[in-house]
């Protein structure tokens, strides 16, 4: 499993550029241009099961939703952040990718540190040290438990 | 309970008396904005679209603006099969390429109101606040869910109080007002908030409304909102729509508040957003004589008349600087077309500006207007992050249009007040 660090502000045109947003939506398509103006290394090695660590504002920017299904789509278990931009929170909700905002664990993570997640108890054990982040509302948990929004709405529609 | 705007909004689109900070309710809203993405959006509902159909025919917003004309046969085809669905289902509210940029159009055709709510698959969804609606943006897919269904949830959000006092000294513009705020408070100094503009707000027109509560996503606001006062009834009078056919929503006189911020528009002077972050702001004195190579005045930050309008002030009867490219954008048709009848336009295009159809164009990197490695655009928009225009090696400014046409002169950033004083 890979860790990889990135700092505050990452936005929505570093995660997936502006120029591939109207020609690219499906997760083939995705994946080449992931991270691809802030770390071209990501992409071509990023693991199911890697976890991201980063700053303040994570995501912040476009209401695109090709990070969070490019994400999703290479396997990354979680984005471990100081904050979140809200589109780009609600957009992984609906895509089923889970973020976990825990300042905490985010400031005592180092490089090399061991990093797991336990999502049912919500702890994350950084190194040595665990650290708790809170539930997520039964309503979300509704939707990421479904596989995502559409699910969500499908089970939904069917049962009228 | 006295209640913020937010949560008397959000209790009333949710048929709750009273809500707080933190709840889940579940709202319709009035209208779904989506754009060109929305061929991307139905394209994921195929089959429910065809079995259950879409929720209503008036919810849909939809405006071709973010890569027209089409730039390829990928992007031709995204606008065929949208009209196809327009067609197929009625769809009341569609503009097609050159109408505008939908922002523009959904404030601009009255779609918009006091009191109403609206989401929409556009981060600058947030912008119908200049109007007293509550408005926000959402991602493609549940733009998705929202044509199937015509509802989804929404978190009452924690609001802040932006207390605004003083009068702006010239030069100086609503542009530079929510630009100075950005950098005081962070590119996430808002997050997940509703901000209410209070104070002295009157004599912000409903275009300098439009700049500020359009750059809410800026500092991760999940709204931007004025209240509705004499400036917005006299803009929906204009636009032929009465008093009666909408009820603004007023903050309660004890309502509360997370956070508090006072700012004397008197003590603001322009200002540039430095690269590559909204919130790395500097006194225009501190990022003079930066060589720039490309100007951009439009966009659905600043693209209204009244701007274009400061611009032509700036720029009549002279010549923009050899070395710089003037990309002209107006936000809409009709900006257009009462820039061109007014001779706004002619003066632009005399001064060296290139004109762009109505529509997002250059701003968002996807074709027209893209940079070079190592160039640097001054430019109107909301946005100046790496790699925005199309190049990671390019750099972005932002500014206001005087600034941006005062600059284009000299081909550096420059003071507008040094040129509007002479």
């Amino acid at each position: 499993m890979n860790i990889w660090r990135y700092g505050d502000n990452i936005d929505t045109d570093m995660l997936f550029p502006g120029k591939y947003v109207y020609i690219c939506s499906i997760p083939e398509e995705i994946k080449p241009h992931l991270l691809e103006d802030l770390d071209p290394s990501f992409s071509k090695n990023v693991k199911k099961g890697d976890i991201i660590i980063a700053g303040i504002n994570f995501g912040c920017g476009s209401s695109r939703e090709q990070p969070a299904i490019g994400l999703k789509s290479v396997g990354i278990k979680a984005v471990v952040a100081l904050s979140f931009a809200r589109i780009f929170y609600r957009a992984a909700i609906n895509q089923g990718l889970v973020l976990i905002e825990c300042p905490e664990a985010v400031k005592f993570y180092s490089d090399g540190d061991n990093v797991e997640i336990d999502m049912d108890n919500g702890k994350i054990i950084v190194g040595a040290k665990t650290f708790s982040f809170p539930k997520l509302p039964e309503q979300i948990i509704a939707i990421r438990d479904a596989g995502g929004l559409l699910e969500y709405t499908r089970k939904k529609l069917k049962k009228k | 309970m006295d209640m913020t705007f937010a949560e008397k909004i959000l209790a009333k689109y949710s048929d709750l008396k009273e809500v707080a900070p933190g709840q889940i309710v579940t709202v319709h809203p009035d209208h779904l904005l989506t754009h060109d993405n929305t061929a991307a959006i139905i394209q994921k509902i195929k089959p429910e679209l065809n079995k259950y159909g879409i929720y209503s025919k008036t919810l849909p917003i939809i405006v071709l603006d973010h890569v027209i004309p089409a730039s390829s046969e990928k992007t031709a085809n995204n606008h065929k099969i949208i009209r196809e669905f327009v067609k197929n289902n009625e769809i009341k509210n569609f503009f097609d390429i050159g109408f505008g940029i939908c922002h523009q159009l959904v404030i601009e055709k009255g779609l918009a109101l006091p009191g109403k709510l609206l989401l929409g698959s556009d981060s600058h969804t947030c912008s119908y606040g200049a109007i007293g609606a509550f408005s926000s943006g959402i991602d493609r897919t549940e733009a998705a869910s929202l044509l199937l269904t015509g509802e989804t949830w929404l978190k009452v959000p924690n609001s802040i109080k932006m207390v605004l006092t003083g009068k702006l000294n010239p030069g100086v513009y609503s542009k530079d007002v929510i630009l100075h705020i950005i950098g005081d408070i962070s590119a996430s100094g808002a997050n997940y908030c509703s901000v209410e503009f209070h104070g002295d707000v009157r004599n912000f027109s409903i275009d300098d409304r439009f700049t500020i509560a359009n750059m809410g996503i800026e500092m991760g606001a999940k709204n931007t909102l004025f209240f509705c006062d004499n400036v917005t009834k006299e803009y929906l009078n204009l636009i032929g729509i009465p008093d009666s056919s909408y009820s603004p929503i007023d903050a309660d006189k004890d309502a509360k508040y997370y956070k508090e911020f006072k700012y004397n528009l008197t003590e603001i002077s322009p200002v540039v957003a430095c690269p590559h972050t909204v919130d790395n702001v500097k006194p225009i004195a501190e990022v003079s004589d930066i060589e720039i190579q490309q100007c951009l005045i439009g966009t659905c930050t600043n693209g209204r008349l009244s701007d274009l309008k400061v611009a032509a002030d700036i720029l009549k009867g002279k010549t923009i600087n050899s070395g710089v490219r003037l990309l002209i954008l107006p936000a809409s048709k009709d900006i257009f077309e009462k820039a061109l009848n007014s001779g706004i336009i002619e003066i632009l295009v005399k001064a060296g500006g290139v004109l762009l159809p109505p529509g997002c164009g250059p701003c968002l990197g996807a074709h027209q207007g893209a940079l070079a490695p190592a160039e640097r655009c001054l430019s109107t928009a909301n946005r100046n992050f790496k790699g925005r225009m199309g190049c990671k090696e390019a750099e972005i400014y932002l500014a206001s249009p005087a600034t941006v046409a005062a600059s284009a002169l000299y081909g550096k950033i420059t003071d507008p007040r040094a040129v509007i004083n002479k």
